[in-house]
């Protein structure tokens, strides 16, 4: 049975009627696949990957954002600088990661098949609350691999086509799911983000200064998180940021996102701390 | 009590093939053309929830005439076989020749296993690539044998009217639009008769795999409203093809007005004035008012 993906046959489990779940066909045919049923010697293996740091995402009216920075860091180590943590989920929606960075890139790639098989099995897309629990059921089945130091947090982000607005989710370890308004933030810079967003966020923003917004944040947490990278600008590596609306997901192109980036780290020049809020 | 009977291995599997043949057969016909960007499949569908063309993959699509719940049942399992490849290695090791194969194996050894009956479908499986050398399209039939094919193909219902429609009228490189028409038209082909049967724009599935698509998904469905506008929805005796500027009198059945063929419908039309003439002024075969025009083919 283990061997099963490798067969290019079609056996009694195949034609089987059967949930229209890809993780719960994965689950009877080929456990190994999961990223979830791997057995795991006793012991912490938090030192051994390289972690993922910050994700922000923010709405603005019709549609969200979402970024996330490019450092992934083994302790004191980078490990590496240009790393992508924000990935497309299906058309309407995107899911960034912070934690073990490893798993959570399976974790995604699993995601992301499980929606589209749905799709193609069902003939209809999952509702966006459908599709932030099913990924808290996959965050909620590595939890015992979270106990171990191997914990994945993402933060899911997407264009709800029946209330026709950008919805954010996050959660815990623990498959707990939370929908978030406005805006938010995961991973190790994220404090400092969240705290950056709370002064320049605001509901009437419009894409590109939405975009803006969460570049500040991340240059923010980066500020202030060793952890966190900051723009490159020697290396021209930037954030990836990613923009979900009534026409689906666009992901910024290098050159727009370098071109706030460039604005930001300008202005950064004769006030390193930031744009100012009002004190009212 | 039943008494053993010798029946002769040939015998048996005819016997089956027959069965599986008349279940086939007695559905509507599905075509697939190859356009300039991809593959077009076109179905007679009256039902708008149970497809007859469906997505199996990024660049590979799925189609079947038959029984629904068995075809069904196998495009399912095509898609958890695609999927699970393609989680387990990569997106581009989803091929069409293995799922094609996997297809033909099972169909296969249902057929020829005694105890289950044979499966009552036939199936394409389409792979569009990037060029229109590289697109595949496999047939599949009841008893798992595979077949290639170029250009054009049909199945289920009225195969050899359409196959032959499609025949003498395919050109390679079309666009979509005069793809669809051509598939259209095929479908409309009756059996035996040589008439053509208008099939309304809300009978029709359509989808296709579009290689220009930006999307990792080629797959698509067309929609009523871009089917009518594609097929025009003109008044009663207007067959599909008419009245977009290519229904050219290609030979066979000239129409008696050099602005179209004539409508029973509205004897107007002809250039005689109000009487239609009784017979074909070219070929002076008599008219026969009491029964559809037949559409010009497309250019």
């Amino acid at each position: 049975m283990s061997d099963s993906r490798l067969r290019p046959s079609l056996g009694a489990a195949f034609l089987r009627p059967g949930s229209s779940s890809f993780a719960d066909f994965l689950n009877e045919q080929a456990p190994e696949l999961l990223p979830h049923r791997r057995a795991l010697p006793e012991g912490s293996a938090a030192d051994l990957a390289p972690h993922g740091t910050t994700i922000v995402a923010a709405t603005f009216p019709g549609g969200v954002v979402m970024a996330g920075d490019r450092r992934a860091t083994m302790g004191n180590i980078i490990a590496q600088r240009d790393i992508e943590k924000v990935f497309p989920a299906d058309e309407f929606s995107c899911v960034g990661i912070a934690g073990t960075a490893g798993i959570a890139v399976e974790m995604v790639r699993l995601f992301q098949t499980e929606l589209e098989h749905y799709e193609k099995i069902e003939g209809t897309t999952l509702s966006m609350d459908g599709k932030a629990n099913r990924l808290a059921a996959l965050i909620r089945a590595n939890l015992g691999m979270a106990m171990q130091g191997l914990a994945v947090v993402p933060l899911f982000a997407g264009f709800d086509l029946l209330s026709e607005k950008g919805r954010i989710f996050s959660y815990d370890v623990t498959g707990g799911r939370y929908e978030e308004t406005a805006f938010h933030s995961v991973g190790s810079g994220s404090l400092f983000a969240r705290g950056a967003l709370k002064k320049l966020y605001r509901d009437d923003l419009d894409t590109e200064g939405c975009v803006t917004a969460v570049v500040q944040a991340l240059y923010d947490a980066a500020d202030d998180d060793s952890a966190t990278g900051g723009p490159d600008v020697t290396r021209r590596i930037f954030p990836v940021v990613g923009v979900i609306t009534a026409d689906g997901y666009r992901r910024v192109s290098e050159s727009d996102v370098a071109a706030v980036a460039d604005r930001v780290i300008a202005a950064r020049m004769t006030r390193p701390d930031g744009p100012t809020a009002s004190l009212t | 009590m039943s008494m053993p009977f010798y029946v002769s291995p040939e015998q048996l599997m005819k016997d089956r093939a027959d069965f599986a043949r008349k279940g086939i057969a007695r559905g509507r016909s599905l075509v697939v053309v190859q356009y300039a960007d991809g593959i077009v499949f076109v179905s007679e569908n009256l039902s708008q929830a149970l497809h007859k063309v469906s997505e199996i993959y990024d660049r590979i699509a799925f189609a079947a005439v038959g029984r629904y719940n068995e075809f069904e049942n196998l495009r399912i399992a095509g898609v958890r076989l695609a999927d699970m490849r393609g989680y387990a290695y990569d997106r581009r090791d989803v091929t069409g020749r293995g799922l094609a194969n996997a297809y033909a194996q099972t169909l296969g050894t249902i057929f020829s296993s005694g105890g289950e009956k044979p499966y009552e479908v036939e199936l394409f499986v389409a792979e569009v690539g990037d060029t229109a050398a590289e697109d595949s399209i496999y047939r599949l039939t009841y008893d798992g044998q595979v077949a290639d094919e170029h250009d054009y193909a049909a199945m289920g219902g009225s195969t050899e009217a359409a196959t032959t429609y499609l025949k003498e009228h395919f050109t390679p490189g079309a666009d979509l639009e005069s793809a669809i028409r051509l598939a259209v038209q095929a479908l409309g082909q009756a059996e035996n008769s040589g008439d053509t049967r208008a099939i309304p724009a809300a009978n029709l599935e359509v989808a296709v795999l579009d290689r220009t698509r930006s999307q990792q998904r080629k797959f698509k469905r067309l929609t009523a409203g871009q089917l009518g506008r594609i097929l025009g929805t003109g008044g009663p005796g207007d067959g599909p093809g008419n009245g977009n500027g290519n229904g050219n009198d290609g030979g066979g059945h000239p129409s008696t007005d050099p602005s179209g063929p004539d409508s029973p419908a509205d004897p107007t039309d002809t250039a005689g004035g109000s009487v239609p003439p009784l017979e074909d002024p070219v070929s002076g075969e008599p008219e026969r008012p009491d029964e559809p025009p037949v559409a010009p083919p497309v250019s």
